[in-house]
């Protein structure tokens, strides 16, 4: 293994932030794999640092594949990680929508750029991500459908989905989306957390990572084959909307099955505690995402379902 | 009249609500000028733009022909806590139009906003700059739809029509779904955020009526305006911190300057030395200048519009 700096920010007030790569391997640049982008992406963070632990011991015990080389980033924004802040600095800018970044832009831009320069030239890319959308998801491989992706590959992982999404213009600035455009061939890894830590499907990110390399023939891992994967479009997805604010009470979780009609959630009045609304499933299917904060506003979406067509 | 545009139910005992004021002169559909502000909820200049509009309108009310649809607010939970972005989503609204009518929450309020101001003659997106930094009275219009903007643009009265090249993410704001849908649309930019400078806003707000005399909506007598200056991107010299530190200007805001003048110093609060001086590399007028003394590698620190001379 070998650390080196990615990029540097410095600060009049604080430490400088380094954003540090771990390097496994030598020789054509394999896979990149990337933690915690914004602050808040707790989840991430530590699923790399275990992906570093475990290449680690793999690199010891051989296991990396000759003319392979690996990197892990951990952490990008580490500043705001350690101040509970998602986003970058005073500005409050996300670096997700910085990339490819710019040598000569605002402060931003610069750490995109110097992240991105250094990362373009990976062969399969692989970030940790959350959505913008606070909640819960079943762990899924994401890909933008710009005409370069490759669901085939996505399956690889083992994961029980693969989501195909549509970019819109703001998703043109994603470090998916500019891999993507440079050839790499872009994955985001959504796990069920993000400012919490869950150990099982931690360890199950991990697991799809370490399968996937295999599989591509850049490690040598024995892992249990995971699932074979179920391609969905997002916008085939049933969303479920709240039709009323008020203390959100779910019942149901993310992989769980639902029959139409089911209770699927309470929506609490929050002075007087009775029940203000009920969430029924409008179709047989699968919970996708799950709304897991306590309030919710009208017309918020409280699950994403995965219609079955087949019982 | 006052009406409302859309409503949401929060979570507790409150709802969202965007209001607009109708004010109607005669023949109330023969034309119709929209007037939003407030997307950001930091920049106030809006405020004192629609409060003149309307001040001015009812004063003179039989010179007045149209409709005048003010919306002064449409980040209202935003500027409630002068939080740039829409609070608790920590998205940035003008980055989620055209919105969605069956989408997320505040992608029905981006939807609704469009829906409202769609079949308007004409509509001006007034902005006031971040807190980071100042700026002059300008227009700012993308090149895709200069051709179209630039002869209503010049009528405003501002110092400045800046056409800049769209990104692509410029595709996510109101003013370019807005022009995508038929209605010539303008960005109006002044002054720094969370403040109001009223000079700034009686300046533009002259401008509105050149504009609506123009359109046939007012009779009554306007006063002079100046003619701004028309610049693209490749005339416009931006000036970024290499250094991180405190920014001190030793120029003022709005001012000429000649290539070698001193602009500025990058102080050490700790060392209580100088780190950088400020030069301007180029002759120009100041049109934006920091305000915000915090800065970074990256940060903006002023923009000088190049090829005019001193009037």
């Amino acid at each position: 293994m070998h650390k080196e700096e990615i990029y540097t920010v410095k600060s009049p007030y604080r430490e400088d932030m380094t954003i540090w790569g771990y390097r496994f391997g030598k020789g054509e640049p394999a896979a990149c794999i990337l933690g915690s982008v914004r602050g808040n992406e707790m989840q991430q963070m530590y699923i790399c640092s275990q992906l570093v632990r475990a290449l680690k011991e793999l690199e010891a015990n051989g296991c990396i594949n000759a003319n392979k080389r690996i990197m892990v980033i951990p952490v990008i924004n580490g500043m705001g990680l350690n101040v509970s802040k998602r986003f970058f600095g005073v500005e409050d800018m996300d670096i997700n929508r910085g990339f490819p970044g710019k040598v000569n832009g605002d402060t931003t831009d610069r750490i995109a750029h110097g992240i991105f320069e250094k990362i373009k030239e990976y062969t399969y890319g692989i970030q940790l991500t959350s959505f913008y959308m606070s909640g819960e998801f079943v762990p899924h491989v994401r890909m933008m459908e710009t005409g370069y992706q490759n669901t085939s590959l996505a399956n690889l992982f083992g994961l029980p989905y693969v989501v195909v999404r549509k970019p819109s213009p703001l998703d043109t600035k994603t470090l998916n989306y500019n891999w993507q455009n440079e050839m790499t061939a872009a994955f985001s890894v959504y796990t069920n957390k993000n400012d919490t830590i869950d150990e099982e499907s931690a360890r199950q990110a991990v697991a799809a990572v370490l399968r996937f390399l295999t599989r591509m023939g850049i490690i040598r891992y024995e892992s249990h084959s995971g699932y074979i994967s179920h391609v969905i479009m997002e916008h085939d997805l049933t969303d479920v909307h709240v039709e009323m604010g008020g203390i959100f009470k779910g019942l149901v979780k993310p992989g769980e099955d639902v029959r139409y009609g089911e209770l699927l959630a309470e929506v609490i009045d929050p002075y007087e505690g009775f029940i203000r609304e009920t969430i029924t499933a409008p179709t047989d299917g699968i919970v996708f995402f799950a709304h897991t904060e306590p309030l919710v506003a009208q017309g918020d979406i409280a699950y994403r379902l995965i219609h079955r067509l087949h019982l | 009249m006052i009406e409302e545009v859309f409503s949401v139910e929060l979570p507790v005992g409150e709802k969202l609500v965007i209001k607009k004021n109708r004010l109607t002169g005669k023949e109330p559909f023969s034309k119709r000028l929209a007037i939003v502000t407030g997307i950001h909820g930091d920049e106030f200049e809006g405020q004192y733009i629609c409060y003149e509009v309307a001040r001015r309108i009812m004063g003179g009310i039989e010179y007045f022909n149209g409709t005048v649809d003010l919306y002064p607010a449409l980040n209202p939970l935003g500027l409630d806590i002068a939080d740039r972005k829409i609070p608790k989503l920590n998205m940035d609204l003008n980055r989620m139009f055209p919105g969605k009518k069956n989408g997320t929450t505040m992608e029905r309020v981006a939807a609704a906003i469009i829906d409202d101001i769609s079949g308007a003659d004409m509509c001006l997106d007034v902005h006031a700059s971040n807190i980071f930094v100042k700026e002059i009275p300008q227009v700012r219009v993308s090149e895709e739809f200069a051709d179209k903007l630039l002869p209503y643009a010049k009528l405003l009265n501002t110092d400045m029509v800046w056409t800049n090249a769209s990104a692509t993410v410029h595709e996510s704001t109101l003013t370019h779904s807005m022009n995508m849908l038929g209605v010539p649309s303008m960005v109006v930019e002044m002054g720094v955020g969370t403040r109001i400078d009223r000079g700034y806003g009686s300046q533009v707000v002259d401008g509105i009526f050149h504009l609506m005399k123009e359109m046939g909506m007012w009779d009554g007598s306007v006063g002079e305006i100046q003619y701004p200056a028309i610049s693209t991107d490749g005339e416009v010299e931006f000036i970024r911190s290499r250094i991180t530190g405190v920014f001190l200007p030793t120029i003022e805001h709005n001012h000429y300057v000649t290539k070698g003048d001193k602009l500025g110093e990058i102080v050490s609060p700790l060392e209580g030395r100088i780190l950088e001086e400020i030069i301007a590399e180029k002759s120009g007028l100041v049109f934006t200048l920091r305000e915000y003394p915090f800065v970074r590698e990256g940060s903006l620190l002023a923009r000088i519009l190049t090829g005019i001379g001193e009037e």
